[in-house]
């Protein structure tokens, strides 16, 4: 456990220095921000225009209008900058020849992985918490229901600790980091289309299959503030595979 | 403390190194001597566990290091060829990490930290990035890396690569005085560095060991074999062969660059058997033929000529190698040592060397 701790500060502090990060999380908060401004404009527009022409207003409310859109939004953007958060991690090791400290000290390749993993994954909760001033600013100026925006953020965290585990393994498979985030993004890019594959054939039992295989169907139900068992399971299966996964190459690394 | 059995190591069709056998006693330091590519790095990555053989075992302090990787790593400390070091940490911090995956419990770490840092002489720049440090005090780094859990083996590959010759004489003090606490295996492709440290040598080449013996006695053994240089005016193919046809003579080869005169004249050294004094015979046989002899000499072998030699010959090593040559030098039948001192295959009248 100790061992694992020190892989995991190892990994956070030499995250936290490296401009990779900043620079990652700075794009960002920018373009989720300027996502969220327009959507808020546009928002607003709407109410006044129905304001005026004295229409019934259906029912509008801040979370279906406002948040659940941005939110969604802000898993679109993870889609692009998780690979550039992961790449490092494993291929950089294996670069600097550091991965040979690794393979000859006392630790397991289990302690190795979980440590490197806690390590992104905390970085990213960090990430993501600073967009918690989406739904603080909103409850400033109107009424907004917090359990849903709670369940939002927990479908956001697990689907990002997917993302995760899948660039942990790209990153696993290579010693350059660029290969590493394009193997990734190409990943989860595909995995994210495939409920668009499943809308076209909807009617057979293979495009409910390929639906509920889409990570994106998952995190619609946690974004309309429902959490069902069958996502968490879902997405928590799928981060589990990716590590198994990632502990996989890193075993038979050794032998080549 | 050490038995490497029988390894070897293949990459598809390349054999890295082949049927390697050897044995360290606790306390010992022992250099793995061989030019580039020989299978020195190898060997060692296979020794730390970094690298799987092929086939073969090796036993560390007792643990087999398949069955139990981890209590053979726990008692290891390596340094590898490339440095294993993070540049955005500060040397401190990076001594410190190690020392924790290593598993040096909490309430010794500090200690451990620092001990490891004054043993390296690091003091100054403790609080640096390694990035900004220079390359004598990276490789420091890597030393006190290797050093933080006082483990009883310490495997060192090319411990002074890259230094300047100050700091190489500092590096050898160091593990001069790391020998009895510690069993210590390094890397060299440098002679006289593994005569100034170690206690035995041995030497590798293509993946095959070639000789394991003691430093003074590959040295005694070294020296013996020897040269004639020759420089001719008039060289003739014929009085090649009719040299090459002495009684001795192993080999007869013309030498580039000018004689010591400056001339050009063709220059030929000949390899003899060693013991046997040919200079006379030699120079007899080329006045008779008029070879237009300018110039005689005998040139005690340099250990790194011999070493060359030896290395260049092992491909024929494993028939037996031509007459007269010391025993030893054959491709050794595996032995365990015993005793550090005496295991030269094949040598006779070799007591005593204690």
């Amino acid at each position: 456990m100790s061992k694992l701790l020190a892989i995991f500060s190892r990994e956070w502090r030499s995250l936290l220095v490296s401009p990779i990060a900043a620079v990652t999380i700075a794009m960002f908060l920018l373009v989720s921000g300027y996502l969220f401004y327009t959507i808020v404009i546009t928002a607003s527009v709407q109410t006044r225009m129905m304001l005026r022409m004295q229409q019934m207003i259906p029912q509008m409310n801040i979370n279906d209008v406002i948040l659940t859109p941005s939110l969604r939004n802000l898993s679109v953007i993870l889609l692009l900058i998780v690979p550039i958060l992961t790449m490092r991690t494993l291929a950089e090791e294996r670069k600097q020849k550091t991965s040979e400290l690794l393979l000859t000290s006392p630790v397991t390749v289990t302690q190795i992985v979980l440590g490197k993993y806690c390590a992104v994954l905390a970085l990213y909760a960090l990430m993501l918490g600073l967009t918690l001033y989406m739904p603080l600013l909103l409850s400033r100026f109107g009424v907004i229901s917090w359990w849903p925006v709670l369940s939002s953020y927990l479908g956001l965290f697990l689907v990002g600790a997917v993302f995760l585990s899948v660039g942990l393994l790209a990153s696993s498979l290579t010693e350059n980091q660029m290969i590493a985030a394009i193997t990734s993004f190409s990943l989860l890019l595909v995995m994210w289309l495939l409920g668009w594959a499943g809308a076209v054939t909807a009617d057979s039992q293979f495009g409910t299959l390929l639906t509920n295989l889409s990570i994106l169907q998952h995190l619609n139900n946690f974004l309309q503030g429902l959490i069902d068992t069958k996502d968490v399971v879902y997405l928590l299966g799928l981060v589990a595979i990716g590590l198994f996964l990632t502990h996989r190459v890193l075993e038979s690394q050794r032998w080549r | 403390m050490i038995e490497a059995d029988q390894l070897t190591k293949r990459y598809g069709a390349l054999t890295a190194i082949e049927q390697v056998t050897f044995r360290v006693d606790a306390g010992e330091v022992l250099a793995f001597l061989g030019p580039n590519g020989a299978g020195k790095t190898t060997t060692m990555r296979i020794l730390t566990g970094s690298l799987p053989a092929t086939s073969g075992r090796v036993r560390v302090a007792g643990y087999d290091i398949d069955e139990s990787p981890l209590e053979v790593k726990r008692r290891i400390g390596y340094l590898p060829e490339t440095l294993p070091l993070y540049p955005e940490m500060t040397v401190t911090e990076y001594v410190r990490y190690v020392a924790r995956i290593k598993g040096v419990s909490r309430s010794s770490l500090r200690q451990a930290v620092d001990q490891a840092l004054e043993r390296c002489a690091l003091g100054q720049v403790r609080g640096r990035l390694i990035g900004n440090l220079s390359r004598g005090y990276r490789q420091r780094v890597g030393l006190a890396q290797a050093l933080i859990h006082d483990p009883p083996v310490l495997i060192l590959d090319e411990p002074t690569g890259g230094l300047d010759p100050k700091q190489i004489i500092e590096i050898r003090e160091l593990i001069k005085t790391l020998a009895g606490a510690h069993t210590v295996i390094l890397s060299t492709h440098i002679l006289p560095e593994a005569t100034a440290i170690c206690q035995r040598v041995i030497i590798i080449h293509k993946g095959r060991v070639v000789a394991v013996d003691t430093p003074e006695r590959l040295a005694t053994q070294l020296r013996g074999a020897e040269q004639v240089r020759v420089a001719l005016r008039r060289p003739t193919d014929a009085l090649r062969e009719a040299l090459s046809a002495l009684p001795g003579v192993m080999r007869v080869a013309p030498e580039g660059g000018p004689s010591s005169h400056g001339e050009e004249i063709p220059v030929w050294v000949i390899d003899c058997v060693r013991g046997q004094d040919i200079r006379e015979s030699v120079a007899r046989m080329i006045v008779q033929a008029d070879g237009g002899l300018v110039e005689l000499s005998a040139v005690a072998m340099s250990l790194e000529e011999v070493f060359l030699q030896l290395t260049t010959d092992a491909d024929r090593a494993a028939e037996p190698l031509p007459d007269g040559r010391p025993a030893s030098f054959q491709a050794l039948p595996p032995e365990p040592a015993v005793d550090p001192h005496s295991t030269s295959a094949g040598m006779t009248g070799a007591g005593g060397a204690d």
